[in-house]
């Protein structure tokens, strides 16, 4: 009998439901995955495209669907010139099939049952909306606290649902704009809650250093980084 | 496996620089910073590297220790399991085959953990290590190796995924069986080959 983790791991056809467009930011894909395993919010699944000559391209791309959707949606953020996100948001239609694995990483993954704080830059609230609409569907929106960042209103990902769920949130190139700075996440640190934090390199070390200054514990904090070092999606 | 209706890819499969192992490609002059844990914040000064397990001498080595016993230069790719790779880049630091000799392994030292002040862990068969196959450094391209990089020193092992090269190491222990550190826990492959995309458990 394989485990769930091995089950995970087999590449399959999954057949792509719905397709819709953040802006020209990013496409968000509902995919219907046969055989599915069920994810724990903050787990990845593997997209990988195929070339009739057998070339082949893959990336990870954060669940943003709840455990219990029974679809799988992704938030494929457009990479300047990105190989395999320009093709996800320009050629890609309801109907196609795209290979996929997953679910991946049991490290940032929430429980949904412990005290989680989200902290997320641009699309890296991708996996924090994932932790949202599962606190909000077990009935324990309590448990989760959420803090996000992105440039504009029009640059974070999820605004209205992020928004009616009382999270707090800075534009940080917004005209009268603020910033997730050391005060901001100082007040919301929480010794007692697993802390998620997910963003560029550079996002994510600044909200990390702000944390570990205000006291929550090293071991309480799992980060999930993206980009090169001294990316640009948000700068806090 | 499906065709992908419309994907041909960027670069043709002739075209590709078969330094790329399938399913990677080249982020040129970036290199993305992917930890799970908290950047460490490590005094280079008080930093040491202790081999220790089954070896006839276990050692622990400062900084200033590990420069005088000569510097070794890795130039070459590294490759993440996120796909990217980084083409010719170099690192500069000691071969842990160096240190191995200083410490001698025992006959029955099969296996290797490294171990970060983080308390982040991989695992590795022995063989993977030896053989000018894995440094600790503390350069690279020439400037000290940044904290986010896993400065003041990392371990590197180029031919596997890059989650096989601890960053901010602190132990590396000799073992003679196999124990399954942070991310082989977590779902990632045992030992991680690039070129046979051992990406993740059941690879």
């Amino acid at each position: 009998m394989a485990t769930d983790a091995q089950r995970a791991a087999i590449w399959r056809d999954a057949r792509v439901v719905d397709v819709r467009h953040h802006g020209d930011i990013a496409v968000i894909l509902r995919l219907e995955v046969p055989d599915r395993v069920v994810h724990r919010p903050g787990q990845h699944y593997v997209l990988r495209l195929r070339a009739e000559d057998g070339y082949t391209a893959s990336r990870s791309y954060s669940t943003v669907s709840a455990p219990s959707d029974d679809l799988v949606e992704l938030y494929v953020e457009k990479v300047p010139d990105g190989e395999v996100s320009g093709f996800l948001s320009e050629v890609v239609e309801p109907g196609d099939q795209l290979e996929c694995r997953g679910p991946i990483g049991r490290w940032f993954a929430w429980d949904g049952r412990t005290p989680a704080l989200g902290i997320g830059g641009g699309s890296g609230v991708a996996p924090l909306v994932s932790m949202l609409r599962h606190a909000r569907e077990v009935g324990r929106p309590e448990l989760l606290s959420l803090a996000v960042s992105a440039w504009t209103d029009e640059h974070l990902p999820y605004r209205e649902e992020l928004e009616a769920a009382g999270a707090l949130i800075a534009r940080s190139r917004q005209k009268g704009g603020s910033r997730l700075d050391a005060a901001v996440i100082g007040a919301i640190a929480d010794p007692g809650a697993t802390a998620f934090v997910c963003g560029s390199a550079r996002f994510t070390l600044a909200m990390e250093s702000y944390l570990q200054a205000a006291g929550q514990p090293d071991a309480s904090i799992r980060v999930e980084r993206f980009g090169p070092t001294g990316g640009t999606e948000d700068d806090g | 496996m499906a065709i992908t209706r419309g994907f041909t890819g960027r670069r043709r499969q002739a075209e590709r620089d078969p330094r790329l192992p399938p399913g990677q490609y080249d982020v040129g002059s970036s290199w993305p910073v992917l930890t799970a844990e908290p950047t460490a914040r490590i005094d280079a000064e008080r930093w040491t590297l202790t081999i220790d397990g089954l070896v006839a001498s276990p050692t622990t080595w400062t900084l200033k220790d590990l420069k005088a016993l000569g510097t070794d230069v890795y130039r070459g790719d590294i490759h993440c399991v996120t796909t990217w790779s980084k083409l010719d880049t170099s690192f500069t630091g000691i071969s842990l085959d160096t240190l191995l000799d200083v410490a001698q392994p025992l006959p029955e030292a099969r296996f290797v953990v490294e171990e970060s002040t983080t308390r982040y862990r991989t695992n590795l068969p022995l063989d993977d290590v030896t053989g000018g196959k894995a440094w600790i450094v503390w350069e690279h391209e020439g400037k000290p190796l940044s904290r986010e990089h896993g400065g003041p020193v990392r371990m590197i092992v180029p031919h596997l995924y890059f989650w096989k090269s601890a960053k901010w190491i602190s132990k590396v222990t000799l073992l003679d069986h196999d124990e399954p550190g942070f991310w082989e826990l977590n779902g990632y492959h045992h030992r991680g080959d690039p070129w046979t995309e051992q990406r993740f458990d059941g690879d």
